[in-house]
């Protein structure tokens, strides 16, 4: 069977440990986590885990069998199959330094990117998009010189419920 | 109302119907176990390690089906705990265990025996609490039992703060609230019309019973499934008990120390009915050969029991005993007939591989052989008792040649393979069903483990027998050095082993020894009249091997059997 990731949404109690509960049990079953977004939702008690894992479709059922059996976890869902719009977001720091000074401000007025802090030495951007578009502005941002960067996990939601 | 938490978990736990305790006091449960000093209700077992008070409770449950409850301190208690938390946990049986915790302003502090317990067994229970402060104690042990006895059972921690018990505030039992967490019942009727669709156009049909049936409480349900229609049965060593071991179309346990002809049965039927079970290793052998000629219908309660080691045509998500009777219902309301001839040519093979090969030993008039003790223990007690188990050759011989009746008779630790696990539980069986004869088939080994809850019987007369099965070695791993380590006995001999008979006078119990064939009637009888904890100890041939057994990594149907019977 085919392996490839999988973004799987799940609603969970707002405890302290639940969070541990199911990176321990995940990592102790063998299934690693790629990506982790987590957040509470319009109620404080309920929090949405966004969780990628890669793997065949068995493997992906086995790990939604066993979310589901937490006592904390109150709904699982599986959005890759099903319509769904993803985001994930980088925030970098470019250092102006005089040989890429140029190329930086032409490639941020290229592609648009949200500069959210402006200094004489650095930039700070923010930028938002899907996986691909999220690559395809890392593969422009490595050569300007990275000087730090921070990527969260996938966030998504499903078109329908 | 105000009430302090130690009267509010006592006043929960008599809701509850919690009649025994099994536990250990120290440092940080002091204020529970002044309060339980005055009640009535409740009776305390003094254990004498932690680990001895989760196995007597987790026996006190097998037996009864009822919520096991254990009480330790903090720290070294709490970590003594985990070896019978994950003992429970792997066998799905229902325990709520209180453990103390240092008071919530030194938590995180490495204060003095404070441990991270919660932590520690997330990975080993069904679920875990620290209650942080007075006003979530309530409920939170309302939902601790719950958890523990719903859906696929479990054990579930409960960890008490030292100043969260001592605090105080108002009670109304009105305002306890639980959270439903969502537990599957009933599967669809479209699944019944397929189980009768499978089984009408099968020749030759096999039932596999496991833990599942008896956790259940459905073994009721699946024995007038295998009678009514004509179904033979195997099962997993937990399910031994939820189909009579005595009954024609029971083929015994299958797997790694199975029958010949069970796990002849299920490598070629061409239906598996597998009901309560996980398909573990010990059970499927390789499991790309397992059950390579049948359809499976898998009916257990939890999801990721489905399809995790073997693969199934027809998964039903459900209660055993529900999903039985609905099962019932539909293929008499169908008017299903198993087709005559073909089930007696079905029945007949089976009979015929038993004939071949059949469950036995070589017996001797010189040295004691301990399936000889285990069949003799059968004949004078008439099956009227409640075994428990150690873990290993002791074990094996006791599944093999002890055909249990009933379910709930047979107590042994099967997913964890816990050594020191039969006294203690037998402890927890006796005190729940002080009437009942309740034997504890052991190995010199194991019987070491948690020997000394022999103080334990001792203090509280709970008459457990011991059948002590000495053959002087950790039998089950010479065993795998005799076939598979060229006899190499690295470690495993244990020829320095107490004088067993003195050890009981010691303890203040009685104690028996028989050395040969000709005393071990005498011997058993003697000690199972006794009114007393007793030590019943065999002196065994050394070299006895479980047989047949499947060498790890081969296929279930490639058996090795005793050469002595087969040359």
């Amino acid at each position: 069977m085919e392996k490839k990731e999988h973004i799987i949404s799940i609603l969970v109690y707002n405890k302290p440990d639940v969070l541990a509960r199911i990176a321990g049990t995940l990592g102790g079953k063998g299934y690693n986590i790629e990506s982790l977004s987590v957040n509470t939702t319009t109620s404080y008690e309920v929090s949405k885990i966004i969780m990628t894992t890669i793997g065949n479709q068995a493997t992906i059922t086995r790990i939604e069998n066993q979310l589901r059996r937490f006592v904390d976890v109150i709904r699982v869902d599986n959005l890759t199959n099903i319509e769904s719009i993803h985001r994930e977001m980088i925030l970098v720091r470019l250092n102006l330094t005089e040989d890429k000074k140029e190329e930086i401000k032409k490639n941020i007025d290229t592609y648009k990117w949200k500069v959210i802090v402006s200094a004489d030495s650095y930039v700070i951007l923010e930028i938002t998009g899907d996986k691909a578009q999220n690559d395809f502005a890392m593969a422009r941002l490595e050569p300007l010189g990275i000087a730090d960067i921070t990527r969260t996990g996938i966030v998504a939601l499903e078109l329908e419920s | 109302m105000k009430l302090k938490g130690t009267q509010i978990l006592l006043r929960i736990l008599e809701e509850e119907g919690v009649d025994i305790i099994f536990g250990y006091p120290g440092g940080t449960v002091l204020d529970i176990y002044d309060r339980l000093h005055d009640n009535k209700k409740i009776r305390h077992i003094l254990v004498r390690h932690e680990q001895g008070a989760v196995h007597a409770a987790d026996g006190y449950a097998r037996a009864t089906g009822r919520v096991g409850v254990a009480l330790v301190t903090s720290g070294p208690g709490a970590t003594n705990a985990v070896t019978g938390i994950a003992t429970a946990n792997m066998d799905s049986i229902p325990l709520v265990v209180f453990t103390g915790q240092v008071p919530t302003g030194l938590i995180g502090n490495d204060a003095f025996q404070e441990c991270d317990i919660t932590g520690i067994t997330r990975p080993c229970t069904k679920h875990n609490f620290l209650v942080r402060n007075i006003e979530e104690l309530a409920s939170t042990i309302k939902e601790a039992f719950h958890i523990a006895r719903s859906g696929r059972p479990g054990p579930v921690l409960v960890d008490l703060p030292k100043n969260v018990m001592a605090a105080e505030v108002d009670y109304d039992p009105k305002n306890i609230k639980i959270r439903n967490y969502e537990v599957f019942h009933k599967p669809a009727p479209k699944k019944m019309a397929q189980i009768l669709e499978m089984l009408s156009s099968a020749k030759k049909p096999l039932i596999m019973t496991g833990g599942g049936v008896i956790l259940g409480k459905a073994a009721a349900e699946l024995t007038q499934l295998a009678k009514q229609y004509n179904i033979p049965v195997t099962g997993t060593l937990m399910g031994i008990g939820s189909f009579p071991g005595d009954d024609a179309l029971w083929q015994g346990m299958l797997g790694m120390h199975g029958t010949y002809y069970a796990n002849m049965a299920v490598s070629h039927c061409d239906l598996l009915i597998a009901v309560g079970v996980r398909f573990d290793d010990r059970v499927t052998g390789t499991i790309e050969t397992f059950a390579t000629n049948a359809k499976i219908v898998q009916i257990d309660i939890d999801p990721s029991s489905i399809n995790k080691n073997v693969v199934v045509d027809l998964p039903i998500i459900g209660d055993t005993k529900a999903t039985l009777q609905d099962l019932l219902k539909f293929l008499s309301e169908h008017n299903y007939e198993p087709v005559k001839n073909q089930r007696e040519q079905w029945l007949a093979q089976l009979a015929a591989w038993k004939k071949k090969v059949p469950l036995t030993y070589c017996r001797s008039n010189d040295i004691i052989k301990p399936q000889a003790v285990i069949e003799k223990l059968y004949e004078i007690t008439k099956g009227d008792v409640i075994i428990t188990t150690e873990v290993g050759q002791n074990q094996m011989w006791t599944a093999q040649f002890f055909p249990f009746a009933k379910a709930n008779t047979f107590i042994t630790s099967g997913g964890l393979g816990t050594m020191g696990f039969g006294l203690p539980a037998a402890i927890g069986v006796k005190s729940a069903f002080p009437d009942k004869q309740v034997v504890d088939i052991a190995g010199d080994g194991s019987i070491q483990m948690n020997i000394q809850e022999l103080a334990t019987a001792a203090q509280y007369n709970i008459n457990v027998k011991i059948v002590l099965l000495n053959n002087g070695y950790l039998g089950m791993v010479r065993q795998w050095q005799e076939l598979f380590y060229k006899k190499r006995y690295s470690n495993t001999d244990m020829t320095h082993t107490p004088d067993f008979v003195k050890l009981a006078e010691a303890y203040g119990i009685a104690g028996f020894r028989a050395t040969k064939p000709a005393e071990v009637e005498a011997t058993l009888r003697q000690g199972l009249a006794v009114d007393k904890p007793v030590i019943m100890e065999f002196v065994i041939s050394r070299e006895e091997c479980v047989y047949p057994m499947v060498r790890p990594g081969a296929s279930i149907s490639e058996m090795t059997h005793d050469r002595e019977i087969t040359n």
